[in-house]
């Protein structure tokens, strides 16, 4: 285990009799962006981001964690083959965040992982979903337990309607995951609120349509101000517009001006609201409103090209991410993403 | 064993006698150049790598007025360079009485302090900040400072960016009421080699930093979502800057070269050969 201060790597060897696993199928989501190629046991990282909220990093997509009295609120599950390894740190966690401080006889069993909330469909942010939901277990109503026996097995998931849908398949049809993956909650409007507090505080979801995927939420913990964005906001990379699942190059900026309509900073463009990223470090509103501030350049370059009649060839060709390229790497994938979102017919 | 224990105190306390006290109100001494008031495309002297260029160069005046960037500090890549007064002070156990930090702050920052209590570095996936995380120790009567964890940030305040990937090491070199502050800036994304920069500053006593309160306001009536900024080879002032001071535009680019006296030789020379 490396220690950062109060941050914590958990180290691979937590699981490493499930490593196999891992090894045993390439490490890239069917759904997302190509994974790390290296099929290695991967390196959780926990990471505190504010009071009972806490980054698990390493797993595929970041895990936000909400670990308190009430147990554990999860957003996003990381990649399948990874879960063992999260689940592990997840628990490590919760024993000593319940035994921290506490004489021996009042030790109890931490409580469980009672949601999991998914920002987006990918496999490295939903992968996970099936074997920590079954490691979990929700609440149920006073009124409904005892008459549903299987109301409490399981950990609730949570997403936008446009997960499940795309997780799923027609009656009769093969689904692209597994049914116990899927999503046991979801919602169709513009939000979805937890309708308790959980560890203290409110959790808010909220459906950002057509920016990384057609079904991505924003997750904010109300009384924490930590926001956790999915891959609608990284630090590694360009955006990636899944324009076959419903992204899109406006949706994404909307959804970016969106969260810094959302943020306010402590002071002088720092602090405040704390931001995690789908993939990346722990961010604040500056952070946020410079990737803004990229992809929107980018989008008027790329359109001022469209308009001139250049070609996608040509405009790969002009370059309009060179400035950031040193900084998150080739900018094609996002360039040629942006312009046939740019030219699609009914575009949004 | 009494003496032994009273030579280890002594050696311990013996570099305590040695270390240079920084602290106090110092201002600003610009003689050598005005860094607070740059052209636009006034760059030289910058090492920029070829993305910091293009980066510089499209960059508009007007993107300060956005919401986000008018209440925003200056951060440590440029802050020393400004024209700010700057306020040092250290923090001292009570007990042991060595300095655990030392803070600085100025007009327009936010508290930058430079541990000195042998605390470790934050995760790679901590926050990053305008000041950074910065440790600081004594080289002789010089302080070293390190910075990491940097937000992206600007080397010059007319566009040029520093990442947030860039590092910094600075010295505080004190002689009398005489304070040189060198910054060495190292930017794997901005560019192409480590940029030195000295500033100076004279103990002022009387000097009192005044509040520097901010408000974000509707500067600029503009569509929702508009980030003002100059189409790649269209900015129409670049060279306005050259212009000003007859210097060849291509050596207000910058670039490592500009940062090399055989630059200005190399003009020289040209333009000798030019009058004959």
């Amino acid at each position: 285990m490396r220690t950062h201060n109060r941050n914590w790597i958990l180290a691979a060897g937590l699981g490493m009799a499930v490593a196999g696993s891992a090894l045993a199928q390439p490490n890239r989501g069917p759904q997302g962006p190509p994974a790390n190629p290296v099929a290695a046991a991967p390196q959780i990282e926990i990471v505190p981001v504010r009071g009972h909220i806490y980054l698990l990093a390493g797993a595929g997509g970041n895990i936000t964690l909400s670990v308190g009295p009430d147990g554990v609120l999860m957003v996003d599950s990381g990649l399948a083959q990874n879960a063992d390894q999260v689940l592990a740190a997840i628990n490590q966690l919760s024993q000593r965040l319940a035994t921290e401080g506490q004489p021996v006889k009042s030790y109890a069993p931490p409580k469980p992982i009672r949601y999991i909330l998914n920002t987006h469909v990918h496999a490295d942010h939903t992968g996970g979903n099936e074997k920590l939901g079954k490691a979990g277990k929700t609440f149920t109503g006073g009124n409904v337990t005892g008459e549903i026996a299987d109301a409490g097995e399981g950990a609730a998931i949570v997403a936008h309607e446009n997960v499940l849908n795309r997780m799923s398949a027609p009656t009769g049809t093969q689904s692209p995951t597994p049914a116990g993956s899927w999503p046991t909650e979801t919602y169709y409007k513009d939000y979805y609120k937890l309708s308790h507090f959980f560890n203290g505080e409110g959790v808010r979801l909220t459906h950002m349509p057509a920016a990384h995927t057609d079904g991505d939420s924003l997750v904010y913990f109300r009384g924490s101000d930590v926001l956790a964005t999915g891959d609608i906001f990284v630090t590694t990379s360009y955006p990636f517009l899944d324009i076959e699942r419903g992204g899109s190059l406006q949706g994404e900026i909307d959804a970016l001006n969106y969260i810094l309509d959302l943020v306010i900073p402590e002071f002088r463009t720092e602090g405040g609201t704390l931001i995690v990223p789908g993939h990346g470090r722990i961010c604040d509103t500056a952070d946020v409103a410079y990737y803004r501030d990229m992809v929107t350049i980018v989008r008027d370059r790329i359109q001022n090209s469209i308009k001139k009649g250049l070609t996608l060839d040509q405009i790969k060709a002009s370059k309009p991410t060179a400035d950031w390229d040193p900084r998150y790497g080739s900018g094609d994938r996002f360039v040629e993403a942006a312009y046939r979102s740019l030219t699609a017919k009914n575009k949004k | 064993m009494k003496m032994t224990g009273f030579w280890l105190l002594l050696a311990l306390t013996a570099p305590a006698f040695a270390q240079m006290d920084f602290s106090g109100e110092w201002a600003p001494v610009q003689d050598e150049d005005d860094t607070g008031n740059p052209h636009i495309g006034e760059f030289i002297g910058i090492p920029m790598s070829e993305a910091g260029r293009l980066r510089s160069e499209a960059w508009s005046s007007s993107y300060m007025t956005l919401p986000e960037w008018q209440c925003r500090p200056h951060g440590a890549m440029y802050i020393s360079r400004g024209p700010s007064q700057v306020r040092i002070w250290k923090e001292v156990d009570p007990v042991s009485r060595q300095i655990t930090a030392w803070h600085a702050e100025w007009l327009r920052s936010i508290d930058n302090p430079y541990y000195m209590d042998g605390r470790p570095e934050p995760s790679e996936l901590a926050v990053h900040t305008w000041g950074g995380f910065s440790t600081a120790t004594y080289e002789g009567e010089m302080l070293k400072i390190t910075t990491n964890h940097l937000k992206e940030d600007y080397y010059r305040r007319n566009g040029v960016p520093s990442s947030d990937r860039a590092t910094l090491t600075q010295y505080w070199i004190r002689r009398g009421d005489y304070l040189t502050w060198v910054t060495i800036a190292y930017d794997p994304v901005y560019l192409t080699e480590p940029m030195i920069r000295s500033s100076e500053y004279r103990l002022a006593l009387n000097q009192q930093i005044p509040p520097y309160p901010c408000t974000v306001v509707s500067e600029v009536d503009r569509p929702r979502g508009v980030v003002p900024s100059e189409m790649p080879g269209a900015n129409p002032y670049l060279g306005e800057f050259g212009e000003k001071y007859n210097i060849p535009i291509e050596a207000t680019k910058g670039g490592a070269a500009s940062m090399y006296p055989e630059l200005a030789r190399q003009i020289v020379k040209e333009r000798n050969a030019a009058k004959k």
